[in-house]
C-alpha cells in the first residue's frame, strides 16, 4: 500500500502550490512585485536561524498542538472547531495560576502552569462533550459558540480579577520567572516546541500502534459498525476524543502564556484556533504531517510580517494563500472520494 | 401477444476502475412482455439497469427507444423517455404523504387539493389502490413498494424496471406483485424484472435474459425452460447446487446456549414493543431459523439476544462468546474504507491475540487475516485491500470467517445471504452448518423462506412480535399461514 501514502502528500503539496500561485497572481494584479514580496516572505520565515526559530517555529507551536487536537477529534468523528476558545481557556488558567506560583521552584511552577492549562482546555470542551452525550447537541455549533464566550472571559479577566496591578492596561501582570518556560539561547524559541513534537509522536504512536487509537478511528469512520460489530461505546469514545482535543488546545494556550507573552492579553491569539484547522486539513489527519504543515503555516504568518515591512504588502494577504490552499485540499479530497465511490459502486 | 421493442440496449460496455462490469451486454424490452433479467451477483444486472435508467453512462453501446437511438444523460432523461426504475431500496420520503411523494417524483405542479383527487384517480386507473394522505413512513413494505411503482407510472413510464422487487415481500405479496407486473404488460407496457430467483423468472416472465460476467449468455422465451437450464446459464460449468436437507435435531441433552423467557424488546424507534413475551431455548449444535414478514419483530428479537439492543423485560441468558452477523454488511458488519485486516481487528476486539496490553501488533493481525482469507476462500487483493473492494459475497464470507474466529458458543445471523449469488450462499450455508456440527448454537432469520427451510433444524415464525414454533416438517403453506397470523387481510 505505497501509493495511498504518497498520493495525499503530493495532493497537499499541489494544494500549497496552488495557494502560493494565487498569492503571486494577487500580488501582480495589485501591482506589487511578486518576486520581491514572496522573497521577503521567505527571508522573514527562513532567512536566518533566528528568524526561523523565533518567528516560524514559535508560531508553529500552538498551531501544532491545536491541529493535533482537531485531528484527534476528527479521527473519532467529532468536529472540534473551538480550538480558539480552548486555547484562551488554557491561557487564562495558565496566567492565573502562574501569577500565584512565584515562590515555587521553576520546574514545578511551569509544570503546574501547563498542567492547569491542559485541564482548563479539557473543561472548556467538557461542556460541548456533555451536551453531545446527553442531548445530542452538535459539537460543531457548541464548540464554535464557546469561542466567543472564551474571548469575553479573557476581556473580563484582564479588566477584572487578573488586571495588572496599576489597573490601567487591559492585560495581566507579567508572570514570575519561575512560571516561564526556558528559551533556547539567542532565540525566542521556548521549550514548548519539544512538548508539541512529543505530542505529535505520541499521537502518531497511539493511532498507529494501539487498540485505543484504532477504536477511535473505527468510531470516526463507521460509527454503526463500531457499535454493532466492534461493541464499542461510540458516544463515549467521541466524547473522550473531544476532551483530549480540548486538552491539547488548552496546552497551546498555556505554552503561549508561559513561553511567549508571559502575560494574558485579549488578542493573545492571532486566530491560531482557526488556522490550526487549516493546518490539520493540509496534513490530512497525519500527526507527522501536522508537524510539517504547522511549520509551514508558522512560516506563512512569520513571513507575512516581513513582507509587510520589506515589500509594503499588507500582511493579511497571506490569509488569501492559506484559504486557497485549504480550498484546494478540500477540492482534491472531494474529487478523489468521488472517484472512489464510482469505482466501488 | 408481444409487440414492438420499446427499449433496446445494444452491445453495452462499462468499466469501473479495474472491473469490467459489462462486455457487450444487451436487452430488449418489448411492449406486452415481462422480461426477466437473471444473473449472479456481480454479473452486471444492476449496472445494465443503471445504464437503462440514465444513472450510469456506458463506455460504448447504443440505447434505442422505440427504435431510435437516444442518449440518456441522467435519470431525468430516462424518465422523460418513458423508463421508470423501481429501486431495490425505496426512494420515497417518509415524512411526505403518498400524494406528495408522487407529485415530487413525477414533477406535477398542482394544488394540494387537486393532488389527492388526481392521485386517487391514478391509483384506481392503475388498479394499485393507495391512500393519498397517508405518510410514506407509516406504510408497510408492500405498500411502499406499490408507491414506488405508482410513482414510476405517474411519470408516464412505458418501461418498468423492477430491481429485485420481491426480496422484501411475503410469498403472497410477491405473487400479487407479479400479477400487477403482468397486468401492466398487458396494457401495452414493458416490464423488466431483475431477479436472482429462478422460480420467479419462470413463473412471472415471458422471456428471460441471463447475464454472466457482463455478457449475455442466454436470451430466449421462458416456455420450455427449466430451472436447471437457467442455473447452468447463470453459473457456467458449475454443477447444480442441491443443498442437503437440514440435519436432525441436536440431542436433547446438549447444553443450552441461549435461553430467553418472557422477552420484551422495544422498537428501535422507542415507540411500542417489537417483541412481546417471547421464550426460546437453543441447544449447542442446533440451528434455529426464524421466518417472518419484515417488521414482525424478528430483527429486534435477534438483536436483543445478540446484546445489540437492550432487553426491556424478561430474562436473557446467552453463553459467551457470541458472534453477531448483521444484515447490513457495509454499514454494520464492515467499515468499507478500512482494510480487510482492520475490519478483522474491529470485529475481534481486545481479546484478540494481536492485542497485548492495549498495543496492537498489526503484523500478527495481517498474518492471521491472510490465513483466514485463504481458509474461507475469500477473494480479495489481500489483507491490506479495502473491504469496499470485495464483492458482496466475499464481504459476507469475510464476516462469517471473522465470526467463527471468535470460537463462538452462539452465532446470531440476520439474513446471512441477502443479495448473495448461489455459490456464495452455498458457502455461507456450509459454514453455518459446519459450525453447528461443531457444537455452536446458531440462530438466524431470513426473509427468504427457502433459506429458512433449507437451514433450520427448527423453524420458528415471528408474527406481530410473538414467536411460534412451526411443527417439524411443516410445509411452505403452513409456515406462510403462521407468518400472516394476526394480520388483517
Amino acid at each position: 500500500m505505497k501509493r495511498p501514502r504518497v498520493v495525499p502528500l503530493l495532493l497537499s503539496l499541489a494544494s500549497l502550490g496552488a495557494g502560493l500561485a494565487v498569492l503571486a497572481v494577487f500580488f501582480s494584479v495589485l501591482g506589487y512585485d511578486p518576486v520581491l514580496a514572496l522573497g521577503a516572505m521567505v527571508r522573514g520565515a527562513f532567512g536566518s536561524w533566528y528568524a526561523f526559530a523565533s518567528g516560524t517555529l514559535v508560531r508553529a507551536i500552538p498551531l501544532m498542538l491545536i491541529a493535533l487536537g482537531f485531528t484527534v477529534g476528527l479521527r473519532a468523528g467529532v468536529l472540534n472547531i473551538g480550538g480558539e476558545g480552548q486555547f484562551y481557556a488554557g491561557a487564562v488558567a495558565a496566567a492565573w495560576i502562574g501569577l500565584k506560583l512565584g515562590a515555587w521552584p521553576g520546574f514545578a511552577a511551569t509544570t503546574a502552569v501547563l498542567a492547569v492549562a491542559v485541564v482548563a482546555g479539557a473543561c472548556w470542551v467538557a461542556v460541548p462533550a456533555w451536551l453531545r452525550l446527553r442531548f445530542g447537541v452538535l459539537e460543531v455549533i457548541s464548540t464554535l459558540l464557546l469561542n466567543f464566550v472564551a474571548e469575553a472571559l479573557v476581556s473580563y479577566m484582564v479588566q477584572g480579577p487578573l488586571q495588572e496591578s496599576q489597573h490601567i492596561y487591559p492585560q495581566s501582570d507579567q508572570l514570575p520567572l519561575a512560571a516561564r518556560m526556558p528559551v533556547f539561547p539567542g532565540t525566542r524559541l521556548h521549550l514548548g516546541i519539544l512538548l508539541a513534537l512529543s505530542c505529535s509522536m505520541i499521537a502518531w504512536y497511539v493511532f498507529r500502534r494501539t487498540m485505543t487509537g484504532f477504536e477511535l478511528r473505527a468510531v470516526g469512520r463507521g460509527p454503526r459498525a463500531a457499535r454493532v460489530t466492534g461493541g464499542l461505546r461510540v458516544q463515549r469514545l467521541g466524547a473522550m476524543a473531544l476532551l483530549v482535543s480540548g486538552a491539547l488546545a488548552g496546552l497551546a494556550g498555556g505554552t503561549e502564556v508561559s513561553g511567549v507573552s508571559y502575560a494574558l492579553y485579549p488578542n493573545l491569539s492571532p486566530g491560531y484556533g482557526f488556522t490550526a484547522i487549516a493546518v490539520a486539513l493540509l496534513a490530512r489527519q497525519s500527526p507527522m504531517g501536522i508537524v510539517l504543515s504547522a511549520i509551514l503555516f508558522g512560516a506563512l504568518e512569520a513571513g507575512a510580517g516581513a513582507m509587510q515591512r520589506d515589500a509594503g504588502v499588507p500582511a493579511v494577504a497571506v490569509y488569501v494563500a492559506e484559504a486557497v490552499t485549504i480550498i484546494a485540499v478540500l477540492l482534491a479530497d472531494a474529487l478523489s472520494s468521488r472517484r472512489r465511490d464510482m469505482v466501488t459502486a | 401477444m408481444t409487440g414492438a421493442p420499446i427499449l433496446q440496449l445494444r452491445d453495452i460496455h462499462k468499466r469501473f476502475g479495474t472491473v469490467q462490469a459489462l462486455t457487450g451486454a444487451g436487452l430488449i424490452a418489448r411492449a406486452g412482455e415481462v422480461h426477466a433479467l437473471l444473473g449472479e451477483n456481480g454479473a452486471g444486472k444492476s449496472t445494465l439497469m443503471h445504464v437503462a435508467s440514465g444513472m450510469v453512462a456506458p463506455d460504448a453501446g447504443e440505447i434505442l427507444i422505440d427504435g431510435a437511438p437516444r442518449r440518456l444523460r441522467s435519470p431525468r432523461d430516462a424518465r422523460a423517455a418513458g423508463i421508470g426504475m423501481v429501486h431495490q431500496h425505496f426512494t420515497s420520503i417518509p415524512a411526505l404523504t403518498v400524494a406528495e411523494n408522487i407529485a415530487l417524483f413525477a414533477g406535477w405542479a398542482v394544488r394540494p387539493r387537486e393532488l389527492a383527487v388526481r392521485v386517487t384517480a391514478l391509483a384506481e386507473r392503475l388498479n394499485l389502490p393507495l391512500d393519498p394522505v397517508a405518510r410514506a413512513g407509516t406504510l408497510p413494505v408492500a405498500l411502499l413498494q406499490r408507491l414506488e411503482i405508482v410513482k414510476a407510472l405517474a411519470a408516464d413510464a412505458r418501461v418498468l424496471l423492477l430491481d429485485e422487487p420481491t426480496g422484501v415481500l411475503a410469498p403472497a405479496e410477491a405473487d400479487e406483485l407479479l400479477a400487477r407486473a403482468r397486468a401492466f404488460a398487458q396494457s401495452g407496457g414493458a416490464v423488466v424484472l431483475i431477479t436472482h430467483k429462478l422460480d420467479e423468472a419462470l413463473r412471472g416472465a415471458d422471456r428471460v435474459t441471463v447475464l454472466r460476467r457482463g455478457r449475455v449468455v442466454l436470451e430466449q422465451a421462458v416456455v420450455g425452460l427449466g430451472s436447471r437450464e437457467l442455473t447452468q446459464a447463470m453459473l457456467g460449468d458449475a454443477t447444480l447446487v442441491d443443498e442437503p436437507a437440514p440435519a436432525a435435531h441436536a440431542s436433547d441433552d446438549a447444553p443450552r446456549r441461549v435461553h430467553v423467557a418472557g422477552l420484551e424488546v422495544a422498537r428501535e424507534s422507542g415507540l411500542g414493543m417489537a417483541v412481546r413475551q417471547v421464550s426460546l431455548g437453543i441447544r449447542a449444535g442446533e440451528i434455529v431459523a426464524v421466518a417472518g414478514i419484515e417488521g414482525s419483530g424478528q430483527r429486534e428479537l435477534l438483536r436483543a439476544i445478540a446484546g445489540v439492543l437492550p432487553v426491556f423485560r424478561g430474562t436473557r441468558e446467552v453463553t459467551q462468546p457470541l458472534a453477531f452477523v448483521p444484515e447490513d454488511r457495509t454499514t454494520e458488519g464492515l467499515i468499507p474504507e478500512l482494510s480487510v485486516t482492520e475490519n478483522v481487528v474491529l470485529g475481534l476486539g481486545r481479546p484478540a491475540s494481536w492485542v497485548k496490553r492495549g498495543r496492537l501488533d498489526w503484523k500478527a493481525a495481517r498474518q492471521r487475516t491472510a490465513e483466514m482469507l485463504s481458509e474461507f476462500e475469500v477473494r480479495s487483493a489481500g489483507p491490506e485491500a479495502p473491504a469496499a473492494s470485495l464483492s458482496g459475497g466475499n464481504q459476507q464470507k469475510l464476516i462469517i470467517a471473522r465470526a467463527l474466529e471468535r470460537a463462538p458458543a452462539v452465532i446470531v445471523a440476520e439474513n446471512p445471504t441477502r443479495g448473495l449469488d448461489v455459490q456464495a450462499t452455498r458457502a455461507v450455508h456450509d459454514r453455518l452448518r459446519d459450525a453447528a456440527g461443531r457444537g455452536v448454537a446458531v440462530l438466524l432469520y431470513s426473509s427468504d423462506l427457502d433459506e429458512v427451510m433449507m437451514l433450520g433444524q427448527r423453524i420458528a415464525v415471528m408474527a406481530r412480535g410473538t414467536l411460534s414454533e412451526a411443527p417439524a416438517h411443516a410445509s411452505r403453506a403452513e409456515i406462510g399461514a403462521l407468518m400472516l397470523a394476526g394480520r388483517a387481510g
